[in-house]
């Protein structure tokens, strides 16, 4: 069977942050209607819907979302389907959903995700996050997910022979960089907070799992976000700037013990983003803008590396020397990332896409990254569970 | 054909033996044990009993723990690479100051694992007990 071209149409997402009046469906209501009012559709145009949430039970006492979702943003009784995989959640809702356009099953369809975690409070959004850790092994030792990545950079400091404080003062220039951007951006967590972050600065916050301390961390957030994506000609006819979803790449992995000393090479994510350059016929050189999965800033780094984007073992120094900057090799999270803008974890993943689709149609004012005509989104979901890669080109 | 659940594990290392599964296929032994060989997938694995020693690989001091385990906090995460070759999580039973005062110097320092029972949370699978590794330095 021939596969179709897939495409992206409008593109939604709400302000990250705290939103304790929104519920789950009002997150996601806020980031449709605005990616629906740039499509030039109507509402019975949309044949389905993909959704991403990760912990609607825990955060807000809700499961099966989607016939709700549909109700509330008036698509009557179209398919739902509501996707979990932790923070990849509408990162694979959406490879799903350009899938099935791909294969011809819908024409038009919308993916999105929303959570609540901000409104959720520190000690139940830390369990919530935790749940997504092995749920037998690793729980009991009461490890979350500052302590997943407290355990990776250590294994990356003595992996490639690097001192704990040089280390910290390497992965510090990770959040200053993602802080500088999601100052910049209104939608983001932070905005008009911490852009002039430095290293001292950095180094003093309180720490939370060892050698991470708080401006390593990503925030807890509410929000929501949304995209429509459609075939390449339906596209063509409706708007002036399609995106184009050029290939998506998925790989699983097992819990962070069962993976041992391949843990930091992340072989998982390494396979789901060949999958995705395969299929879009290009090589990691050839991407100019990344949308990185930097819950923590270690994680950043780990994932600059096993994306291909720099050798193993360079990914900290890339960083600290500016090449994931402006006017470095590539440019990673314009948006802030999940450090600077926010980690809604469901609607985490449509965010990647609606920041890269709006980069490439030079409409996001508030970090353009001038030329870029490929971006790469990057979701891990869980503690190395599940990977999941997209690639956007610009419409020619 | 062997399995081992997680209670028999638990049971085990209660009393102070670290048991797995060792396949029978490409002899690699599994632990903690799973339901199929870790690394080539067979089912053919027979139960095997471990030394409990091995090499910490890795850790964490985790100072803001999720809820339902806020009593336990501080605590020392660690990751051990054990002498038959798998690598099993658990806390190391130091002071968290004095782990990260230690820091690189904690890795490669050699354990020996046994189990601590501690009461169930309410989100944690067995729900009558909970039982944490705790790995002891071995004095030389």
């Amino acid at each position: 069977m021939k596969k179709r071209n897939v495409a992206v149409l409008g593109v939604g997402q709400t302000k990250f942050g705290s939103h304790p009046d929104k519920s789950l469906a009002d997150l996601f209501a806020d980031a449709f209607k605005e990616a629906f009012e740039k499509s030039n559709i109507e509402k019975k145009d949309i044949e389905a819907l993909y959704y991403g949430n990760f912990n609607g039970e825990l955060t807000d006492g809700s499961a099966n979302m989607g016939g709700f979702l549909t109700d509330e943003v008036g698509l009557g009784m179209i398919p739902a389907y509501r996707y979990e995989a932790a923070c990849a959640s509408s990162q694979v809702a959406f490879r799903e959903a350009t899938r099935a356009v791909a294969a011809g099953y819908h024409d038009i369809v919308v993916v999105g995700g929303s959570e609540r975690l901000h409104s959720a409070g520190t000690a139940l959004g830390t369990r919530a996050l935790a749940t997504s850790v092995e749920g037998i092994h690793e729980i009991t030792t009461g490890l979350g997910f500052p302590g997943v990545f407290g355990l990776v950079a250590r294994l990356y400091a003595k992996e490639y022979n690097i001192s704990i404080e040089n280390l910290r003062e390497k992965m510090a220039h990770v959040s200053i960089k993602n802080h500088k951007f999601g100052a910049r951006n209104p939608k983001a967590q932070f905005y008009q907070k911490m852009g002039d972050l430095d290293v001292e600065t950095v180094l003093s916050g309180r720490m939370i799992s060892s050698p991470l301390s708080l401006y390593d961390c990503c925030p807890m957030t509410d929000g929501g976000s949304a995209a429509i994506v459609t075939t390449d000609k339906i596209a063509e006819d409706l708007i002036n700037k399609p995106v184009y979803v050029l290939g998506t790449g998925q790989a699983s992995g097992g819990a962070l013990f069962r993976q041992g000393a391949n843990l930091i090479k992340f072989e998982p994510r390494r396979k789901s983003s060949q999958m995705a350059y395969k299929e879009a016929g290009i090589k990691p050189d050839d991407v100019d803008v990344v949308e990185i999965h930097d819950c923590f800033t270690i994680a950043e780094i780990i994932a600059t590396e096993a994306l291909g984007l720099f050798d193993y073992g360079k990914g900290a120094d890339a960083a600290e020397q500016g090449e994931t900057d402006l006017g470095g090799k590539v440019v990673v999270n314009p948006d802030g990332g999940l450090i600077g803008k926010g980690h809604p974890v469901g609607a985490t993943g449509t965010s990647q896409i609606y920041a890269l689709t709006r980069i490439l149609r030079d409409e996001f004012k508030s970090t353009s990254v001038k030329g870029a005509e490929i971006g790469l989104t990057d979701t891990l979901g869980g503690d190395f569970g599940t990977l999941c890669n997209v690639l956007l080109g610009r419409g020619r | 054909m062997a399995v081992i659940t997680f209670k028999e594990y638990f049971d085990a290392l209660l009393e102070g033996k670290l048991v797995g599964l060792k396949c029978q296929d490409c002899s690699v032994i599994t632990c903690p044990p799973k339901n199929t060989c870790n690394d080539c997938g067979s089912y053919n694995l027979e139960k095997t009993t471990l030394s409990g020693r091995g090499v910490i690989m890795t850790f964490t001091s985790t100072y803001i723990p999720p809820s339902g385990y806020e009593k336990e906090a501080p605590f020392v995460i660690g990751m051990v690479k054990l002498e038959e070759g798998p690598w099993i999580i658990g806390r190391i039973d130091i002071a968290p100051g004095k782990a990260d005062e230690l820091s690189e110097k904690l890795i490669g320092r050699e354990v020996e694992v046994s189990g601590k029972e501690f009461p169930s949370e309410q989100f944690y699978p067995d729900k009558d007990r909970r039982v944490v590794p705790i790995f002891k330095m071995i004095d030389k």
